[in-house]
């Protein structure tokens, strides 16, 4: 059984073609339903975000899978299968079982770290089970891919560093601060970009917001969003002392805050550090600010350099990730692989115990003066041939299932002892619906 | 090799265990070592404690009385005070500094020469230890608030530079770290203000005297002043910060010259010869 994956992302599909192969929530199981029922698929899994479409599949021929994927994904959508096609990936086996946990893992994001993808991910899953399209393999694999992006979480820091302007001013802050409860943000102006660094901030606890603006209409509806308190901005100087945190994002074309002012300021704060954020452009802060003490200012240019660090940053705990996710590619191919064999280990044995029963009840027959104690003796010295004969051949399969030619030896023993093909236990068990 | 021998040797190896632990902690971001680090600190504090409990039945006296055995006891109240402020504010980073500084002066005692004196009769008064105890521990605090003020000053200028190294990850907010200085600071003034008040009753007892301008004595006053100044200036000037920072650091060069400086290059009833029966 093996791992195939068709899909399209931000990487390789512009929006207008992502938005027309999507699948809406609401309505998972008819697709499900459909994929499943194709010919080569045994387990089926659909992933839709904004950013990606994937189908996910277990398949004992991979190729054929795959052209039936890409069909499928066509057809549902009432799409020239020419045209969607140059956006198409596809990948099997281990690179597909790498591209799912790197998926999973945020490392194919748009933004590294991102942690959304992984709550995506399980929620297909979800309807995978609820619609019961996802059996023994995609169970199994997409278990071990969550557990792989915990553990990349865990033991990477690619989620932990800021990668947009206003979280990294939070960031920022809490270096300041340590806890941002019980601290006043002051807004100075009431821009788009000054009002979501604000949320950002009220987000992550801080308590009390202040607005100013020339029109003070619009600092009080800025505030009353915040329920805060708008301050007349031929006054805010004189307030300026009560904000921890100032945002600053007015038009005008001088400063609106001298160095000189912000050093009687900050003697009144009886030098409690102040974060002023200049988002203005052209500056709304005197950069000189920032020698004084306890001040610290940044402006828009400084935050994205902060950004761009911190992307840096995750671009290197990126490569320690992609080593742990290769070991688990590793790891679930060998199980993998195990559950391939175990049906060949279970039908030579069950061959083997077949004839040492027959053979048993015929020699057994011709001595009928034998006492049970002897007839136990006997069963249990030809089981134990039986044990010993099957041992290490068992174990040299189980071995060579992990290696390149497992199936090599498979075939070998299935034609050697005449065994049926293995349809039994994985291809039944991943295969509930199909037949119902 | 004897048991307090023994004892002293396994405390170095704790601490030096300890100060790897938390290094890795700190450098790679292994928070299991650095909580493993504390509890090699927990056991190195009681096994130091041990050693002194043996020596003391040994000498019959306040163990104390050479340069080996007070950077000896002076790491025992580090790491003691550490672990305190460990318990209270929870920076594993901090101990980074701690171990590190411990397992140094468990060295630096291993190697300093290894003076058995016969106890001067007067050193086995009471207040003795009571005087020796204040100070160490005032010392120890003092060196974690140097801790916390290194710490804040490259923290803040990492901040005003822009600049963000590794280290900038690591360490604690300004706030907590000024919080620490200033913890350390209200811990170790009356520990050390104690200490030369039992000091000045010791003298009076053995030398009928409670004040006798030995350079030690000297010294630790122009110390005690300065902190005096830095908690005056916190408490009512507003002080924090970088400049309370850089003057914690100020203070405990003055503090490091009481204690060594005055001991090994100036004369007095404080240096260690003095404690031996004439």
């Amino acid at each position: 059984m093996n791992i195939i994956v068709v899909g399209l992302s931000h990487k390789t599909a512009p929006v207008e073609i992502r938005e027309k192969v999507a699948f809406p929530p609401t309505a998972m199981a008819a697709p499900l339903a459909q994929m499943q029922a194709l010919p080569a698929i045994a387990e089926a899994v659909i992933v839709s975000t904004c950013n990606r479409v994937e189908l996910y599949a277990a398949t004992r021929t991979p190729e054929a899978g795959i052209v039936e994927l890409k069909a499928f994904l066509a057809h549902y959508h009432q799409l020239e299968q020419v045209a969607l096609d140059p956006h198409l990936y596809h990948y099997e086996g281990e690179a597909a079982m790498q591209h799912v946990m790197r998926v999973a893992a945020s490392l194919d994001s748009m933004v590294i770290g991102e942690p959304q993808i992984l709550g995506q991910i399980k929620t297909a899953y979800g309807y995978a089970t609820e619609f019961k399209t996802a059996g023994t393999i995609l169970n199994r694999f997409l278990h071990k891919a969550f557990s792989v992006a915990k553990r990349v979480r865990n033991e990477t820091e690619i989620a932990s560093h800021a990668v947009s302007v206003s979280f990294a001013a939070v960031e920022l802050a809490r270096k300041i601060f340590d806890s941002l409860e019980n601290k006043t943000v002051m807004l100075i102006g009431a821009g788009e970009m000054c009002e979501l660094a604000a949320k950002h901030f009220v987000n992550n606890g801080v308590s009390k917001v202040l607005v100013t603006n020339r029109t003070f209409s619009r600092a009080e509806k800025l505030a009353e969003e915040f329920s805060g308190t708008a301050v007349n901005f031929d006054d805010f100087q004189e307030q300026l002392h009560r904000a921890d945190i100032v945002l600053s994002s007015t038009g005008a074309p001088d400063y609106v805050l001298t160095a000189k002012k912000l050093k009687d300021v900050i003697k009144l704060r009886r030098y409690k550090p102040m974060f002023l954020i200049d988002i203005a452009v052209p500056r709304d802060i005197d950069p000189a600010a920032n020698r004084l003490e306890s001040i610290y200012l940044y402006d828009v240019d400084d935050l994205q350099g902060v950004v761009e660090a911190n992307l840096k940053e995750r671009q290197k705990e990126a490569v320690k990730a992609e080593a742990i996710i290769a070991g688990e590619v590793q790891q679930f191919q060998s199980w993998l692989a195990t559950l391939e064999v175990k049906p060949t280990i279970v039908a030579l044995r069950r061959q083997l115990e077949q004839v040492r029963q027959l053979e048993m009840e015929k020699t057994l027959s011709g001595l009928s003066h034998l006492g049970e104690k002897e007839r136990k003796a006997i069963d249990a010295m030809t089981a134990a041939i039986v044990n010993k004969i099957l041992h290490h051949p068992t174990s040299i399969l189980k071995q060579a299932s992990t290696s390149d030619d497992g199936n090599l030896y498979l075939d070998a023993v299935r034609t050697l002892f005449d065994l049926p093909e293995p349809a039994g236990e994985t291809t039944d068990s991943v295969k509930p619906n199909r037949r119902s | 090799m004897g048991t307090s021998t023994l004892l002293t040797s396994s405390t170095t190896l704790i601490y030096l265990t300890a100060s790897i632990l938390y290094l890795a902690a700190m450098i790679g971001k292994k928070t299991k070592a650095g909580r493993l680090g504390r509890w090699f600190l927990l056991v190195g504090v009681i096994v130091h404690a041990g050693s002194f409990a043996v020596l003391h039945s040994r000498v019959g006296g306040t163990p104390v009385t050479s340069l080996q055995e007070s950077l000896s006891f002076f790491a025992w109240c580090l790491v003691l005070l550490y672990l305190l402020l460990e318990l209270r504010f929870r920076l594993s980073v901090m101990g980074s500094f701690a171990a590190p500084l411990a397992f140094v002066l468990m060295v630096a005692s291993a190697l300093s020469p290894n003076v058995v004196v016969q106890l001067n009769p007067l050193f086995k008064s009471w207040l003795f230890p009571v005087h020796i105890t204040l100070a160490f521990l005032g010392n120890a605090a003092f060196a974690l608030s140097f801790g916390a003020g290194i710490m804040y000053l490259v923290q803040n200028r990492m901040l005003k530079s822009k600049h963000f190294t590794g280290i900038f990850q690591l360490l604690p907010s300004l706030d907590t770290l000024d919080k620490v200085n200033y913890t350390c600071l209200s811990v170790g003034f009356p520990l050390m203000t104690l200490g030369i008040i039992s000091g000045a009753f010791w003298a009076n007892t053995a030398w009928g005297s409670y004040w006798s301008w030995d350079p030690k004595e000297t010294w630790a006053l122009i110390t005690w002043f300065l902190y005096a100044a830095l908690l005056h200036g916190r408490l009512s000037a507003g002080w924090r910060g970088r400049t309370a920072a850089l003057f914690s650091i100020i203070a405990f060069m003055f503090l490091l010259f009481t204690f060594l400086g005055v001991n090994l290059l100036l004369s007095g009833y404080h240096t260690f010869e003095a404690f031996a029966v004439n």
